[in-house]
């Protein structure tokens, strides 16, 4: 089986040098610096792997049982040199690959800003990093340029040589953004935001996808990663600018539903609130964001009556994904921070007398209704409600 | 009928829940319905019905169900290769614009189903049919401390699988990738039946682990013959015995997280949901609190066997012993300090991800002195490579390649790029089959004499073996490849030509396993043939050191007509070299469990309650739950639950067995 195996080298050799291993040989600085770790992890474990490897065979045949010259000892089973020996060796190694993994982690961490272009040239001043807003969707990805004020779809572009900082989500469910030529992954969760700071040295076009499992057209979840000198990138922009379609907060709705394998597409435009809305779960018009959410419950939430407030405002919806019909939903908003605070104040007073509910106009769908109000889905159908306040 | 009766007695269940458009899905359906008509007319033409009912559904006897884990996990490993060759044909076609031969909704339940199987329905089974075999034996004990939980143990785990393998023919599997991630397994984007398949198989199968692992500890502690102090326990029962503590003290998280999310898919909690305060990152450490210490609950008990099969085959005591035990006790621990490796790349902070990367490489300290033991116990041996001893050092020269390649995957930066790759897939594999199948093969192979008296056809065995070992390597190494190449797992098309010989080589592995898996069920089968040019009267063919070994092959139901007394580590090897001598006289009638058929029935119940949760059966659910209650209730009414084994009878076997001895010389 041996010399089977040896045999086997070469044509295995031949095949090693034909295919492109990216994660040994990536072109961006973050994702070189990951691999040198690899390398030098998988050094310093063989030193103690090959010499088990070689003691086992050695053993094995050594001491097999038609060899009458090895030495045969059945009772010797205990020697604390050894036993020092063949803890402490173990020992010495994760040490050291401990050491080297606590400062690759804490410099690699991909939420710190990179502090070099690459080895010997640090960050300076005159690095302006750019701003990529990445969204994963169903089954496609979106990349907005806040600073360009464009967007593209399945497509990603960056100038050689500078920092570039993603902030990354997913409008239904886990994915991971991964360009293995540029830096290692993160996921994209929904509603929350993770971060990836890095940089491409060497121009060119690069593969990057979705690197968990995120459902039917997960497979075809890819994008090209064009690294471009600063004047290709430039064209890129203005190419991008030509494109006739804008991304607002209706044409994001549209994009968002789930759909495979689509071509690349750019937005000579974005909604400049869109990210946000994205990442707080409220693109839909008139739909309570996350952080007000957050911080209403952060100031004690709406008491008992904010409960009604929350039954509607399903994100995880059947309806898009055309699977229960289209059953409406309902949505509310408390839109501005003064309302917000008013509403608390209501909840808070909710126990007194001394305050009247008032209707207001409908926003879109039924919201909070008039405390004491019997039949929910009755009130909804005659008359939507909008938010309910107390008199200011 | 009108609609709302309809509804009312199937629930969701209607003629399109049969995937009748998908030919593989009708083909199979359709082999497995003509081979189960066989397989049941076979029993009933030779009449087999009432001695299998009394012999072995009802028996309570520890070896007649380890037995039968151990023909489940058999039997689940054959569905779940199977699924693992599918996978690995679609992904060596699905090149240059082909989609294959399987959809994505047939492909992502495939590979799901593959991971769930292989770990719940063939690991675990085989693990914990091998631990309770063996255990019993090794303590000198004549049964488990609870032999009807034992029973009922087995059968809902036989319930766990019935239900994955009736999502095969009725309704779909989960397509979420084996631990079922919200908010793509919440009802939001998989509103099908398959989660919920997913969510009630486990929870039966689970309460059959945690129940045997509450027994096997128990057993382990309370019964150990006398004079075998904790330090003199076997290591293959020390191991059992850390194992069985994972496994309680892990399990009820399953059970507890599998539970959340059942209820925000029924109830409408938002537990793991993307808003209302839910959060699924919860989800992934809970069910990663599980699922860490869960692949130790699998490599554990292995240890074991290659412990005991080094020093056997050696024929020379394990060496470091102490250590051993340490090593396996640190492990343990450990275990439960690991679990945030899964997911570096869920944007925990630096810190955080070091400390786990680290607490990770501390595991493969003992786990490198483990080996190391090993190896010294092979020094100045005198080593006899018979079946068991092959598997034990293809593993060492396996596992030890796995190790490494999870160690580097601790390291949180090396992981961000390797994370859910082909390399990831490649590792998992690596101690998996690397180091948990074939140390079953290894424990197969040394206790099948001692199950059945007669040993497993070596000719065979070392086809399996080689086929084995090499279709590992051609397997694995091309994922290896692929992982460095940036490819990551659960893919069903590609786009990159050049990838393609890789996968084909990976294809041409999975068939040398396809020959290894053929090639040792032929060997059963030869051996079963053979069996008396292989028997082994003597009970000991290994010249063993522990007490399974005292006994006779196959053991008497009562194993041990007198209890053993332990004065060293390798209790039979020690009592070999005092003299001992069998006594053949002075029986006692022995005290037993009687068999109950309750078990059987519970676990029946059971998979009718999950599968009327599963398809919205309401009446069926509560019907079915009110029968396991009232069953469960009756059971305690039953107070014939023991009996004695005469005097005579045990004087009888005792007797038969010496004539065998005594022929023997």
């Amino acid at each position: 089986m041996k010399r089977f195996g040896a045999l086997l080298l070469f044509p295995l050799a031949g095949l090693l040098s034909g295919c492109d291993m990216v994660v040994l040989a990536p072109a961006g600085d973050v994702a070189a610096q990951q691999r040198d770790l690899l390398v030098v992890s998988t050094l310093l474990m063989l030193v103690i792997i090959v010499p088990v490897m070689a003691l086992t065979v050695f053993f094995a045949w050594r001491y097999r049982q038609s060899n009458a010259s090895a030495t045969y000892t059945p009772d010797w089973d205990h020697s604390t040199k050894l036993e020092l020996v063949i803890w402490a060796a173990p020992l010495l190694i994760i040490i050291c690959l401990g050491a080297l993994t606590w400062l690759g982690t804490h410099l690699l961490d991909p939420y710190r800003r990179i502090d070099r272009i690459e080895p010997g040239q640090p960050v300076t001043q005159l690095h302006k990093p750019l701003r990529v807003e990445v969204v994963a969707l169903d089954w496609k990805w979106l990349f907005i340029y806040p600073d360009y004020g464009i967007a593209a779809v399945n497509e990603l572009a960056a100038p050689v040589n500078q920092p570039i900082d993603f902030r990354i989500t997913s409008s239904a469910v886990m994915n991971s953004f991964y360009i293995p030529a540029l830096a290692g992954q993160i996921y994209a969760m929904p509603a929350m935001e993770t971060k990836l700071h890095a940089v491409i040295n060497r121009p060119g076009t690069y593969s990057g996808f979705s690197a968990n499992y995120s459902g039917s057209g997960f497979s075809g979840m890819r994008f090209a990663f064009h690294g471009l000198s600063d004047q290709a990138f430039d064209q890129w922009v203005a190419q991008a600018r030509t494109a006739s379609a804008a991304l607002s907060r209706d044409s994001y709705l549209e994009l968002e539903k789930p759909s495979e394998n689509e071509p690349v597409r750019h937005y000579a435009s974005v909604d400049p609130d869109l990210y946000g809305a994205i990442l707080n779960l409220c693109v839909e018009r008139g739909k309570m964001c996350m952080n007000e959410m957050m911080s209403i419950d952060a100031k004690g939430g709406l008491g008992l009556a904010g409960i009604r407030n929350t039954l509607p405002l399903q994100y995880d919806k059947l309806a898009r994904r055309g699977v229960f019909g289209n059953d409406p939903s309902y949505v509310a908003s408390i839109c501005t921070a003064e309302e917000a605070a008013a509403a608390a104040r209501a909840a808070g007073d909710a126990t007194s007398t001394d305050w009247r509910a008032k209707n207001l106009s409908p926003l879109r769908g039924a919201g909070l209704l008039k405390p004491g109000t019997e039949s929910r889905r009755a009130e909804a159908d005659t008359s939507s409600l909008g938010l309910l306040r107390r008199e200011l | 009928m009108p609609d709302s009766l309809t509804k009312f007695i199937f629930g969701r269940l209607t003629w399109e829940s049969l995937p009748l458009h998908e030919p593989i899905v009708v083909a199979t359906f359709v082999a497995v319905a003509l081979g189960g008509i066989a397989l049941l007319g076979v029993i009933t033409y030779f009449k087999l019905w009432g001695y299998l009912w009394r012999e072995w559904f009802t028996s309570v006897d520890h070896k007649k169900i380890g037995i039968m884990y151990m023909v489940l996990g058999l039997v689940m490993l054959l569905r779940g290769f199977s699924d693992a060759v599918m996978m690995r044909l679609q992904q060596a076609i699905a090149f240059n614009g082909s989609e294959g031969y399987l959809n994505s909704h047939h492909y992502d339940q495939i590979f799901t189903a593959h991971g769930v199987i292989m770990i719940f329905f063939v690991a675990m089974p085989f693990v914990t049919g091998l631990m309770n075999f063996v255990v019993p034996l090794q303590i000198g004990a004549r049964d488990v401390s609870f032999p009807f939980l034992n029973n009922f143990s087995f059968w809902m785990t036989v319930g766990g699988a019935i239900l994955v393998m009736a999502s095969l023919f009725v309704g779909e599997f989960a397509r979420t990738g084996w631990l079922a991630y919200p908010p793509l397994s919440g009802i939001g984007y998989s509103p099908d039946v398959g989660v919920d398949y997913y969510i009630w198989a486990l929870q039966v199968a689970g309460v059959g682990t945690t129940l045997s692992g509450i027994n096997l500890i128990c057993t382990i502690i309370k019964m150990r013959a006398p004079g075998m102090t904790m330090m003199r326990m076997p290591v293959f029962t020390w191991t059992s015995l850390c194992t069985n503590v994972l496994i309680v003290a892990s399990f009820p998280v399953l059970t507890a997280v599998l539970s959340l999310l059942a209820l925000d898919r029924y109830v409408g909690t938002n537990f793991f949901t993307n808003d209302f305060g839910g959060n699924p990152m919860m989800y992934v450490n809970l069910i990663w609190i599980w699922g860490h210490p869960e692949v130790y609950i699998l490599i554990l008990p292995l240890f074991g066997v290659f412990s005991e099969v080094t020093s056997t085959f050696s024929g020379k005591r394990l060496f470091g012993y102490t250590s051993m035990v340490y090593a396996t006790v640190v492990i343990t621990i450990l275990s439960y300090l690991v679990w945030l490796h899964h997911f570096f790349t869920m944007g925990s902070g630096a810190s955080v991800n070091s400390f786990f990367g680290i607490t990770t490489m501390i595991i493969s300290i003992p786990t490198g002195a483990k080996i190391f033991n090993w190896l010294f116990t092979m020094y100045r041996g005198r080593i006899r490579f018979e079946l068991p001893m092959m598997w034990t050092v293809a593993f060492m020269l396996t596992f030890v390649v796995g190790g490494m390649t999870g160690v580097l995957l601790a390291v949180p930066p090396a992981d961000f790029v390797l994370h859910n790759s082909l390399f990831l897939i490649a590792h998992f594999h690596n101690v998996i089959i690397g180091g948990v199948l074939f140390g079953l093969f290894a424990g197969i192979a040394y206790w099948w004499p001692k199950a059945f008296g007669f040993k497993l056809d070596p000719f065979w065995g070392k086809v399996s073996f080689w086929c084995w070992v090499a279709g590992f390597w051609f397997a694995f190494t091309p994922l290896y490849i692929l992982g460095l190449m940036g490819v990551t797992r659960r893919m069903r098309v590609f786009d990159d030509p050049s990838l393609q010989i890789w996968f084909v080589i990976a294809a041409f592995g999975a068939v040398l396993i396809a020959c290894g898996i053929a090639a040792f069920l032929i060997q059963i089968f030869v051996s079963i043939r053979r069996r008396e040019a292989l028997a082994d009267p003597t009970g000991d063919p290994w010249d063993g050191r522990t007490l399974e070994w005292s006994t006779s092959s196959p053991p008497p139901a009562y194993n041990f007509a007198f209890t053993p007394i332990v004065r060293d580590n390798d209790a039979w090897f020690d009592m070999k070299k005092a003299g001992y001598i069998r006594p053949l006289s002075g029986f006692k009638p022995i005290h037993m469990p009687s068999n109950t058929g309750t078990g059987v029935i519970l676990a029946a119940f059971s998979v009718a309650l999950g599968f009327g949760l599963i398809w919205y059966i309401w009446w069926l659910a509560a019907l079915s739950f009110v029968c396991l209650i009232a069953t469960a209730i009756g059971h305690t009414f039953n107070y014939h639950r023991d009996f004695h084994i005469p005097a005579a009878v045990v004087a009888e076997t005792e007797e038969a067995r010496t004539t065998l001895l005594v022929a023997q010389g």
